[in-house]
């Protein structure tokens, strides 16, 4: 007995140093050389100025921006404090911010139906799209207040459109922080 | 429901079947001590490891001192988790200056990634550090892993060896699982999801100048609100591909971040996506093919196999058809599918994966006892939400976890051969072994520990307001789904939740910490004596009243064992929960 639980202790040791040590050592090695921007997550810097990371929301709210999704982290996309809503179907809380969320985007589309991820929060509350019927909702608006047709609006939209990956994965998408940097270059907004 | 979600689903369990028998055969040879490609590298790191730590490989151990070394090495493991988090402070690659861990969340956690189970008390990005994460959490992905591979490998040698007292050695066949199956696949595994985007860097949290600066109002410890404006993002970084690579190939689950793989960082993309999944069921679909090649009964681990997979694909239609459904109490919303969305039921979810890749995940995840989430199963509508928590009840025994989804079945298979030979009055045996009184009486003590620790602690939850009802962040028959989904998950060893729940307090820590550790090491004693037990019987010859083990009547007998234990047990509760929620919804009613 005395025996194994030495054994037990010194393989503890040995595999935690191969295992806990020197493999995530190794593999951040080859991946900061192989890929060293994606390990680094993918940040955006304008002018030196870091502005986010392509694979990160951020809240939008300002009518001259596309919004993105409803979010649960912190008080709204706090990269350091991931979270989902976690309410249930039948939650009231969910049905009455539901509801709120859609008279406030009916202003501008009386009668008409809103997406639905347009207002629910992602499961991260840290997501960096929103559906493209999502972005075609908010066309006229942004439109509108940026003083650009509609049509040009509709291009750029398309232009950070990502179809299914390898062609039939995943989900078409819209990334909102890309669009939204975009269209402060196209087209700032008048103040 | 699309044509497209299907046509992924499809793809998904291709790939698992056609990866299962090159995967199955090559773990065979590992653990058979064959010859394989690998031994050049490993051979030498693996006499090494027991030159180090003073094991004798030659040593072959009765089931009961398997048992007691893999107790010692999971306690001995297990402190040390425990000794790191509450030392986090004061040790390196803390960029963040997080404190140490809490005693109970400690424990808790401990418990937790020991028992390959997962289950997070805690929200990661605020209280682990870099090296706790790797040191410890990662490690134990690796070892929980390997553990229940040993185990598995124990009870397939238990069936296949004749009058034998032992069953191997339990270093050797951890070690073997952990170099030459684990090590490998994750190191190639870890930079293809760093080719997606998955981080690995050691960075402090970046801080991003937001795009729209941001108002927010906050709450006042005085109850008063003050609003403030908020201009800078911090965003979370660290080593996270080389342990998300183990977290889902060893069917542990545990995120990097507090949204796991719904967090863009640790699953950016539909193909990060399907790695993921594809890597859950991977070594559980192998291993079929691995007992059917050291029992010398290929088509019997195939026949063991089809059952899972039409466990599975029933779960995944379930869940895929709820959650393609439109809430009826929002409206004003469009929730149709069409090709600007997936529509359907969106709350928690992402949308790069909406529904269809969202369903089959939660219902991977649970099948395996994975645990890992790319959306929030809390927000599933109730019958979606329904199929996971159903998964987990039925033992994880679809594909289920690494080595522990297989050798749960094979308790299933031994019910199963004693019902049939209750059925045709004949002496039950299961590939040449008799089946006797102990070896049943040891599997109904592993299915009857399950759920008295499932039910057990949930009624106790329910029955204490302040302790277990004050966690709850969903009313109605939600609520008591929140809290019956915890003590499933934790005594399957599970760990995804319904995540609404406040698990980060003293009574949910310490039970949860005790489902956990009933979930895993109760069972596995009956489960290896049985081992031992078979490993002592004499072949018997098939004779005609020997039930076959390879035929689709078996595999339609062992679904039905399944589910009938599962559905017996476990109907009152559900119907309670997420049944009556269902029908509550439909009825218009909010809680």
């Amino acid at each position: 007995m005395r025996r194994n639980v030495i054994t037990a202790v010194l393989y503890t040791v040995v595999t935690t140093v191969l295992f806990g040590l020197i493999y995530p050592f190794v593999v951040t090695g080859l991946a900061q050389v192989l890929f060293h921007d994606k390990a680094n997550g993918q940040l955006l810097y304008q002018g030196g100025q870091l502005v986010g990371s392509r694979l990160i929301g951020q809240l939008f709210t300002a009518p001259q921006y596309f919004h993105s999704r409803p979010s649960e982290a912190g008080n709204g996309y706090d990269a350091a404090n991931s979270s989902g809503s976690n309410l249930g179907p039948t939650n009231k809380k969910l049905v009455d911010r539901v509801a709120g969320d859609v008279a406030a985007l009916q202003v501008d589309h009386p009668g008409t139906n809103v997406p639905i991820d347009l207002v629910t929060a992602s499961g991260s509350g840290l997501d960096p799209h929103v559906t493209p019927a999502g972005a075609e909702f908010q066309v006229a608006r942004v439109a509108r207040e940026r003083h650009m047709s509609e049509d040009t609006v509709r291009r750029l939209v398309a232009q950070h459109t990502e179809g299914r990956q390898l062609g039939f994965l995943g989900e078409p998408r819209v990334n909102v922080l890309m669009l939204n940097l975009d269209l402060d270059q196209v087209a700032p907004a008048l103040k | 429901m699309t044509a497209n979600g299907w046509f992924q689903v499809f793809f998904f369990f291709a790939l698992v079947l056609v990866c299962a028998k090159p995967l199955g055969l090559y773990m065979a040879r590992v653990f058979e001590r064959e010859h394989t490609w690998a031994d050049v590298i490993f051979r030498p790191l693996e006499r090494l490891v027991y030159r180090l730590t003073g094991i004798d490989e030659t040593h072959e151990m009765a089931w009961t001192e398997y048992a007691v070394v893999m107790l010692l090495f999971s306690l001995v493991s297990m402190l040390a988790t425990y000794a790191i988090e509450r030392l986090q402070q004061w040790l390196p690659l803390n960029p963040q200056h997080l404190a140490s861990v809490a005693p109970d969340l400690a424990l808790n956690t401990a418990a937790s990634f020991s028992t390959n189970t997962n289950w997070q008390s805690y929200v990661p990005e605020t209280t682990m550090s870099y090296l706790t994460q790797m040191l410890t959490l990662a490690y134990h992905n690796f070892f929980s892993a390997a553990v229940g591979m040993a185990l598995a490998v124990a009870l397939i040698r238990g069936i296949s060896r004749r009058e034998s007292k032992t069953l191997g050695n339990f270093w050797v066949d951890a070690t073997r699982a952990s170099l030459w199956v684990l090590l490998p696949g994750c190191l190639i595994y870890a930079l293809l999801l760093v080719s997606q985007g998955v981080v690995q860097n050691f960075r402090p949290y970046d801080q991003a100048k937001l795009v729209q600066a941001q108002t927010t109002t906050v709450t006042g410890s005085d109850g008063k609100t003050t609003t403030q404006t908020v201009t800078t993002q911090s965003i979370a970084q660290g080593p996270v591909a080389s342990q998300e690579a183990i977290k889902m190939l060893g069917t542990n689950g545990g995120g990097f971040f507090n949204t796991n793989s719904a967090h863009p960082f640790e699953n950016p993309t539909p193909l990060s996506n399907l790695m993921q999944m594809f890597s859950i069921f991977l070594i559980p679909a192998g291993l079929t093919v691995t007992l059917g090649r050291m029992t010398r009964a290929p088509k019997h681990g195939w026949a063991v196999f089809a059952a899972m997979a039409a466990l599975f694909l029933v779960g995944v239609f379930v869940a895929y058809y709820a959650e393609a459904q439109a809430n009826p109490l929002l409206h004003s919303v469009d929730q149709h599918v069409s090709t600007m969305q997936s529509g359907g039921n969106m709350e928690g979810k992402e949308v790069r994966f909406g529904i269809a890749n969202s369903a089959l995940f939660a219902t991977v995840t649970t099948d395996a006892s994975c645990g890992a989430v790319n959306s929030m199963h809390d927000s599933f509508m109730p019958l979606g939400g329904l199929v996971p928590m159903v998964n987990i009840m039925l033992g994880e025994v679809i594909f289920g976890g690494v080595g522990a989804g297989l050798y749960g079945m094979l308790i299933f298979v031994v019910l199963a051969v004693f019902i049939a030979g209750l059925m045709v009055g004949r002496t039950p045996e299961y590939l040449g072994k008799k089946i006797e009184s102990y070896d049943v009486k040891m599997a109904m003590l592993y299915v009857l520990i399950f759920p008295l620790s499932i039910l057990g602690f949930s009624a106790v939850s329910l029955m204490m307001p302040q302790l277990g009802l004050s966690s709850l962040a969903n009313n109605g028959p939600h609520g008591l789904s929140e809290i019956l989904y915890a003590y499933t998950s934790a005594t399957g060893n599970n760990g995804s939740g319904f995540a609404g729940i406040n698990a980060n307090t003293h009574w949910y820590n310490l039970s949860l910490a005790a489902a956990m550790l009933i979930g895993r090491f109760l069972m596995i004693v009956p489960m290896l004596a049985i081992a031992g037990s078979l490993a002592k019987k004499k072949l018997v010859p098939p004779s005609p009243g020997t039930f076959p083990v390879h035929t689709p009547l078996f595999t339609v007998l062992l679904v039905g064992v399944v589910l009938i234990v599962g559905a017996l047990t476990f109907f009152p509760a559900i119907s309670l929960g997420p049944i009556l929620e269902h029908l509550m919804m439909h009825a218009g009613k909010s809680f």
